[in-house]
């Protein structure tokens, strides 16, 4: 029986072939079960906006996987409904990214002018219609880039001992502390640096302890993920590099972070974009400042975050306008930094 | 011109014992083979030959290596100037991704730190045509490595090695991963090179051995887990038309292997 089968696959064509549900036929039977739903919606007492939607989603799908059913067979509706599926979250994910960034843009852009980004708040009151974020750019940019200047060297080195170096109990206890640090929830971050730094040494509020409390949160990540970039660097390359007679040293910093520095530089954003958005470390570290503060190491400094939080609390449309100015400068900054660490490590690679 | 001497070398991954002692001699000027199935310890033996097997974490070896009569495991020796002057092409090309032809060649040289860019471009040109490269890749010699085909890209390697002026070059299955006609040019090659370097190629393609060296070196192993050994080494004329051993016999007409 088996035999004859395949034999007979192989004499008649009509085995391999199958229906091809066509581009019209799906629109068709998608449209129909569509106007079911909504058939549903029109007769009977159903009413909602969000249900109207979730019925209709369904029933369209329905529709087209039961003409993929009718028409192409079982294997096909599978495909057909995994792909579905997939459209819907990548379309959901990019919903939400949407719209974040378009209300933002939408109502951040009313305050936005020049005068925004030229003028501090010094002596403007919440239902001022003038004041900008000059101090709390300058203060969100200088206490980002040292936190990046603390964190992103050490993190690397890190990295690299732990994938160069690193055997045994000493390595296994680093990643285990790496890991923990992962977890630390910000706050606790800011209380550190607020009772040793601010509190303890004395040295009182200012953009440096600010940039201390970030680079915390920003070790771990630069950490893991250049650890695993640099990991998948292939050991052949290595080899290549020592067979030359180059010094090890000299092949980690030749061959293998330029090999892992795309990635490297990824992770370096990551942790970057994840720390610019911070706001509770820097309530206790670089306390705020309506003034400009040119000087990160003394007196407390204002932020974007902090900016945005002390405008959003007030309950003035002046100053709620403020605030989403700020947040739509914030969301520039970061990608500003990351199109800037993009364009950096491209001259790395040939291609 | 340098002489390998190998005298009971053994060597270790771990606890696992790959290799038992070889006692071997390489000729200079000479194209030394490796033969033998997989898994005889004929990779891990060249691979001692200029201290790469210590890379490997955990791997170690037993024995002396001797060139021109100095053990390279001595105490004092430092396995990076070992590394310069016994080069090593590998099983798959692996030319640096981040690098153009020209930055590839130059490689061993510049992260050496010793030479400017304009010593350098001489050199380059000369490494590319000892490996019968340089017609191909002049007019693109900023392009990345990787640009090359697989053959290129091993020519590459090669040239790569030869950059650094070493004295011996172990190949390592260096056509296993090539079209025959790659394979041809860089037979081609190794017979040119052999006037100027001692070579050790390790193969698994007994044409090959046959082709390209004057002596060879069958090694095999009992069973599989037991360490590889040396079974006998000879002019290759030899090996391959009376050799003395009857496992050599066996495996180079294809009974075993």
């Amino acid at each position: 029986m088996n035999m004859s089968k395949s034999a007979q696959a192989i004499i008649n064509p009509s085995v391999l072939r199958c229906g091809r549900l066509g581009p019209g036929q799906a629109v068709a039977a998608t449209a129909g079960g569509v106007a079911l739903a909504a058939l549903a919606f029109w007769l009977t007492p159903l009413q909602g906006r969000a249900g109207f939607l979730l019925v209709t989603y369904l029933a369209g799908t329905t529709g087209y996987l039961l003409a993929a059913s009718k028409i192409e067979g079982r294997r096909s509706v599978v495909d057909r409904l995994a792909a579905v599926l997939m459209v819907t979250t990548v379309g959901i994910c990019l919903l939400a990214l949407g719209s974040v960034l378009i209300y933002t843009a939408v109502r951040g852009v009313k305050a936005l002018d020049w005068y925004f980004f030229t003028h501090s708040m010094n002596g403007v009151g919440p239902r001022d219609d003038a004041g900008g974020a000059y101090h709390a750019i300058v203060g969100t940019l200088q206490q980002v880039l040292l936190a990046a200047l603390f964190a992103v060297p050490s993190g690397l080195l890190v990295a690299i001992y732990l994938t160069e170096y690193g055997t045994g109990r000493l390595a296994s206890l680093v990643r285990t502390v790496i890991d923990v640090m992962v977890g630390i929830p910000s706050i606790v971050a800011g209380l550190f640096i607020y009772a040793f730094w601010v509190l303890g040494l004395r040295r009182g509020f200012s953009g440096l302890a600010a940039a201390m409390a970030l680079a915390i949160l920003m070790l771990p990540i630069v950490v893991r993920s250049a650890e695993e970039m640099i990991k998948l660097v292939p050991p052949a390359l290595r080899e290549a590099a020592y067979a030359l007679g180059i010094p090890r040293w000299r092949a980690i910093l030749r061959v293998v972070l330029p090999t892992a520095s795309a990635g490297i530089t990824t992770g370096v954003m990551l942790a970057v974009a994840r720390v610019t958005g911070e706001t509770a470390p820097l309530l206790l570290t670089a306390f705020g400042f309506d003034s400009i503060q040119n000087d990160p190491f003394s007196g407390p400094q204002s932020s974007l975050p902090l900016f945005v939080f002390g405008q959003a609390s007030s309950a003035f449309s002046a100053a709620v306008d403020r605030a989403w100015a700020g947040a739509l400068t914030l969301i520039a900054v970061v990608l500003l930094l990351t199109v800037a660490a993009r364009l950096v490590t491209r001259r790395n690679r040939l291609v | 011109m340098k002489r390998i001497e190998a005298n009971h070398v053994s060597a270790w991954y771990g606890t696992f014992k790959a290799v038992e002692d070889v006692t071997l001699a390489i000729e200079p000027k000479q194209v030394t083979a490796l033969i033998g199935p997989s898994g005889c310890g004929k990779s891990t033996f060249i691979r001692t030959l200029n201290r790469m097997h210590e890379v490997i974490p955990g791997a170690r070896i037993d024995g002396e290596v001797l060139l021109d009569a100095e053990d390279i495991y001595a105490s004092g020796i430092d396995p990076v100037s070992v590394r310069r002057t016994i080069g090593m092409v590998f099983q798959r090309p692996n030319p640096f991704p981040t690098m153009s032809i020209r930055d590839n060649v130059s490689a061993g040289l510049r992260l050496n730190g010793t030479r400017k860019k304009a010593e350098l471009d001489p050199i380059v040109e000369r490494a590319l045509q000892g490996a019968g490269l340089w017609k191909e890749v002049r007019d693109r010699l900023d392009r990345p490595g990787a640009s090359l085909s697989g053959g290129q890209q091993q020519r590459l390697c090669i040239a790569r090695a030869i950059a650094v002026e070493p004295q011996v070059l172990l190949m390592d299955e260096p056509c296993s991963a090539l079209d025959p006609v790659s394979t041809l040019r860089i037979e081609d090659l190794i017979a040119e090179l052999k006037d100027q370097y001692t070579i050790v190629i390790v193969t698994h393609n007994m044409q090959q051995a046959a082709r390209v060296s004057d002596s060879t070196a069958f090694f095999t192993l009992e069973v599989a887990g037991d360490p590889g050994r040396l079974v006998e080494v000879g002019p290759t004329s030899k090996i391959f038309t009376k050799p003395d051993d009857e496992r050599t016999e066996a495996y180079i007409t294809g009974r075993f292997g």
